[in-house]
């Protein structure tokens, strides 16, 4: 099994190469150094969703809500920062948002035991609804004036690197040490990889789901800081973008099987560097959204049935109504 | 009035047995949605005063007519077990579709039609593919396919955006399907309403809606039972896509334009309609009614929540409540149903034992026991299995059934060499054999069947006539267990119980109320009916000598009884013996003119006392596991003989339970008593001291052949 998980990545590493190489020969400018900044920039907020996402699914679950929560959260806080308050509680009113939303997604697939999948679509649209009916009306929000700090975030640069890939890094990099080293990280792979044997052996199965889904929609506020800082505002038309497809197929092509217990961060910086190089590539060549739409997703149906194909589901463990 | 007369009345009168088959009934998932419906409708009728008009009940209609046959495209899917996100893009691609007929190429509507079917069914094709044969995960493949079908759509609609528009179709059935109205109710609701028909004969009629149904509700036993599970699958999908096209081709004619965003998001209001409607996401439950219920309850809602002036956002946060609530409520109802109905469907009845007739050695009663049966010989001794009955023909050859599923034969006079006589399928009980010498028998969970001296197994009847009022199907029949046959070809044979099947009869016995009934099946017309009803657990069946009536035993009632069917006396019952120490099993007529019959378990103090006490065994039901219940003793018991006054001749006992003390039928035959046992591994051989050595049972009741 381990062999062809490494296969698989590798396969995939391999085409975001040719990809690569492709793009740098046909493309001009594709190889500059201020489009490859671009083009790593515009992948490290996906980067960082797809960590989120990545966790959830080596926990056997799913978790669409991740943009809704994003834009909810990042436009209350810039909301709460117009206002005499001030940004930074803005900033923690929106952590407090996405904490409170990721515990009651998770306590309803934990302990309501609704699917996960059912649980965050229709959470994602609940989540929206909020937003717009009480936290704000406006599409697009801007970061209130006079906040270097945190404009900083977004467009400063440390030794010539992007303050973003160093968010994606250093997010990349906790998350890899929670998952191997930490007793919490391997018990989210045992609940993934067999939920029944979890239980059985003693694991605290629910109160880890709930705490699966709180640190995903807090690593999705994450990066809807980093975007807003980047472009100094956070347009809430995102939500109805497909955007969370995306953080799917970064997280699905890297290699983490939906079937849960497998695979790590390794995968989802794989995964992003080939949808970056993709979109990148695409933009490049002036495809139209709709047609970049086509070819990502057909991309990933490909992904989804080689994931298939590569690790079968389980029978034995997969559940009633798990679809 | 004391508390006993209130404990008889409480557990006569109140019939809380129903609330069990109430819960048992399929038809109660629909209870919820029902409901929620209701509450909808009350909820928006007061709050809005003009609910109830007919423009706002057409525009309604409207919107089921077209979400309807959405959310039965899901509800197809689902059904399977599966899932499909993509109907509302393929909605969009069959507007387009048959617009670009219509408008664009100016084609007749049967041809958009066509089209708009095509279309649909061609992307269902690919989810079925993809889906039923290379089993992907429904839920993100139809989500990917959403995508594309999105993409498809967008690419397709900039090309033929303005000769949509600027087309103009003269078409009569065109404008009818758009505008027409039969009394003020849209047309295309009476075609949502005719699909939805044909659909629930389909589902709950036809082969391939059973298969459906059944690969849902569980994929390897559907697999296992022979059925083509993937190309199912792909059927479901292939539904869903026409489904969904079809009413795709209904917006069309009733827009005659669509928009960029045309069908996008349609997807989670048909799911949430086809959840709220009580379908379950695991499979294998749903059903077109529910589909309706679910959609008109959407349609209510949003439309409620639009006349209210609730802006769209907040429109989407309801939705997706009611989304999570429903299936919530779908997912606690699911996994707490089968617990509840556990706990409730056992309703014991108030019952008052008379005292029993003594049987210790030496009390000079005469069910006194004795050791008679220690010599008992065994036949087939470790190659049966659960020999309830046997039954001999008139060449000594001795037939019984067993837990298999078969009917054996011991050759005679000797019975040391067996064979297979046929195989039936299921546990042959109680067992005769009619003048032709044709072997019938009740069979446990099957009914009725005859086995020809060619060993052809002929279905008799599987059920009889429905009562009016009865809750649960009592059609069927659940426990056939002993018949007798009348000289004119009636057979008179005893169900234990109508409300537990073959595998839990023995919680009957805890309920002691009146579940069983005796039917009568008539050779000549091939007709059933039920003879006598709510009787304790009747068991043995023997036409009496006089052929104008038959004696019966109630087990758990621990009586005989005996009903006229014909003569004078016709439709009188008689209690013959009500005292009787154990529990009686069945009765066969003996060579003096007598008849025999058997205990096969005898009464406890306890359970005797437990019966008095519904409250106490309702209790024990509820809230200790079933194999820490306290049931009745059937391990031991005897063989009795009777005369027709009710008076006790014989009793055959195993003292000490050593040889062969389980005991469910006796038959005599040349001198020779045979005993059957339920529980045993063999037939056992009695010789009966002083009886006629060349009494034949077959020849003293059909005469000589």
């Amino acid at each position: 099994m381990r062999t062809m998980r490494l296969t698989q990545e590798g396969v995939v590493f391999l085409i975001a190469l040719v990809l690569f190489v492709g793009f740098a020969i046909t493309l001009t400018d594709f190889v500059s150094p201020g489009n490859l900044m671009t083009l790593l920039r515009s992948v490290a907020i996906l980067g960082i969703l797809g960590l989120g996402m990545g966790l959830v699914v080596v926990g056997r679950g799913i978790d669409l809500s991740m943009v809704a929560v994003m834009v909810v959260a990042v436009s209350w806080a810039i909301v709460i920062g117009q206002t005499e308050i001030g940004f930074a509680t803005g900033i923690l009113a929106g952590l407090i948002f996405c904490i409170l939303t990721g515990l009651v997604v998770g306590v309803l697939v934990a302990y309501a035991e609704v699917p996960a999948i059912f649980t965050t679509l229709a959470m994602g649209s609940i989540v929206y609804g909020i937003g717009r009916s009480l936290f704000f009306t406006l599409d697009v929000q801007n970061v209130p004036p006079g906040n270097e700090w945190f404009a900083f975030l977004g467009r400063g640069t440390i030794l010539g690197i992007p303050m973003a890939i160093i968010a994606f890094g250093i997010v990349a990099a906790v998350l890899h040490l929670v998952l191997r080293k930490t007793r919490f990280g391997r018990f989210i792979y045992a609940s993934g990889d067999n939920p029944q044997a979890a239980r059985i052996a003693g694991l605290p199965y629910r109160p880890l789901l709930v705490t699966q889904y709180v640190v995903s929609s807090c690593i999705a506020y994450v990066a809807g800081l980093v975007m807003a800082a980047s472009v100094s505002g956070m347009n809430t038309r995102i939500f109805n973008s497909t955007m969370i497809y995306d953080v799917l197929l970064v997280v699905v092509l890297g290699g983490i099987g939906l079937a849960g217990g497998r695979g790590g961060v390794r995968n989802v910086i794989v995964g992003t560097l080939l949808v970056g190089v993709l979109l990148n590539g695409m933009t490049i060549m002036n495809i139209s959204l709709t047609y970049q739409n086509l070819i990502k997703s057909v991309i990933l149906l490909m992904a989804i049935l080689i994931d298939t194909l590569l690790n079968p589901r389980d029978e034995q463990t997969s559940q009633q109504g798990d679809i | 009035m004391n508390s006993h007369t209130l404990t008889r009345l409480r557990y006569t009168y109140l019939p809380d047995h129903l609330i069990g088959e109430i819960l048992s009934k399929r038809w109660i998932d629909n209870a919820i949605p029902v409901l929620t419906l209701a509450l909808i409708i009350a909820v928006f009728g007061s709050v809005i005063g003009n609910f109830f008009t007919l423009g706002s009940i057409g525009n309604i209609s409207q919107q089921v007519a077209e979400l309807g046959l959405l959310t039965l495209a899901l509800t197809i899917v689902m059904l399977s077990g599966g899932i499909d996100l993509s109907i509302g893009s393929i909605f969009g691609l069959a507007v387009l579709a048959t617009l670009i007929c219509m408008n664009a190429l100016g084609l007749s509507v049967g041809v958009a039609l066509l089209a708009a079917l095509a279309t649909g069914m061609l992307c269902g094709l690919i989810n079925g593919l993809l889906i039923g044969y290379l089993r992907l995960r429904a839920f993100l493949t139809t989500l990917v396919m959403l995508i594309i079908l999105r993409s498809v759509y967008e690419i397709v609609f900039l090309n033929f955006a303005t000769r949509i528009v600027s087309g103009m179709p003269q078409s009569k059935l065109w404008d009818y399907l758009a505008f027409g109205k039969i009394y003020g109710i849209p047309a295309a609701l009476f075609i949502t309403l005719a699909i939805a028909l044909v659909l629930h004969v389909i589902l709950s009629r036809a082969r391939h809606g059973w298969h459906i149904t059944a690969v849902g509700g569980a994929r390897r036993s559907a697999y296992n039972a022979g059925i083509n599970v993937r190309r199912t699958i792909c059927a479901a999908y292939v539904w869903s896509g026409g489904l969904a096209a079809l009413a795709g081709f209904i917006y069309a004619a009733r827009l005659g334009s669509a928009g960029a965003d045309t069908g996008a998001g349609l997807e989670i209001t048909a799911l949430t309609a086809a959840v709220l409607g009580g379908i379950s996401l695991g499979g294998g439950r749903g059903s077109v009614a529910k589909a309706l219920i679910g959609t008109i309850s959407v349609a209510a809602l949003s439309s409620g929540l639009v006349r209210l002036g609730v802006p769209g956002p907040m429109n989407s946060l309801i939705l997706g409540t009611v989304l999570i609530l429903a299936v919530f409520v779908d997912v606690r109802w699911m996994k707490n149903k089968q617990k509840i109905l556990n706990t409730v469907y056992m309703s014991p009845a108030y019952v008052v034992m008379p005292k029993a007739a003594e049987t210790a050695v030496g009390s000079g009663s005469p069910y006194a026991v004795n050791d008679k049966l220690r010599e008992v010989d065994a036949i087939g001794l470790g190659i049966l299995e659960g020999p309830e009955d046997c039954v001999l023909d008139r060449d000594d050859n001795l037939y019984c059934g067993t837990r298999h599923g078969d009917v054996m034969k011991f050759h005679g006079p000797d019975h040391k060499t067996w064979e297979l006589f046929a195989h039936v399928g299921g546990h042959p009980l109680g067992i005769q054999m009619d003048r032709d010498n044709n072997i019938v028998t009740c069979v446990g969970g099957m009914g009725l069947y005859m086995i020809t001296p060619q060993r052809e197994v002929v279905k008799l009847t599987d059920e009889t006539n429905r009562s009016a009022f009865s809750i649960i199907d009592d059609s069927q029949l659940k426990i056939a267990d002993d018949l007798d046959i009348t000289d004119d070809g009636r057979v008179y044979f005893s169900e234990a119980t109508i409300r537990y099947n073959i595998a839990n009869w023995p919680m009957d016995a805890l309920e002691s109320r009146g579940n069983g009934r005796i039917v009568c099946y008539d050779m000549n017309t091939k007709k059933t009916h039920t003879e006598l009803k709510n009787l304790v657990f009747p068991n043995g069946v023997c036409i009496a000598q006089d052929q104008q009536s038959f004696y019966f035993a109630e087990s758990w009632g621990c009586r005989l009884s005996r009903y006229w069917f014909d003569g004078p006396k016709k439709g009188t019952l008689q209690v013959v013996i009500d005292n009787l120490p154990g529990y009686p099993d069945n009765i066969n007529r003996s060579s003096d003119g007598h008849y025999w019959f058997t205990l096969m378990g005898m009464r406890t103090p306890s359970l005797d006392l437990a019966l008095r006490m519904p409250g106490f065994r309702r209790r024990m039901a509820r809230q200790i596991a079933v194999d820490e219940w306290l049931f009745p003793n059937i391990n031991n018991g005897c063989v009795l003989k009777f005369n027709e006054k009710g008076e006790i001749l014989d009793a055959l006992w195993d003292l000490g339970g050593q040889n062969h003390p389980m005991i469910t039928s006796i038959r005599e035959h040349k001198g020779n008593l045979y005993l059957g046992g339920i529980s045993n591994n063999r037939i056992g051989r009695y010789k009966i001291p002083g009886a006629d050595p060349n009494w034949c049972a077959l020849d003293a009741r059909w005469g000589k052949s």
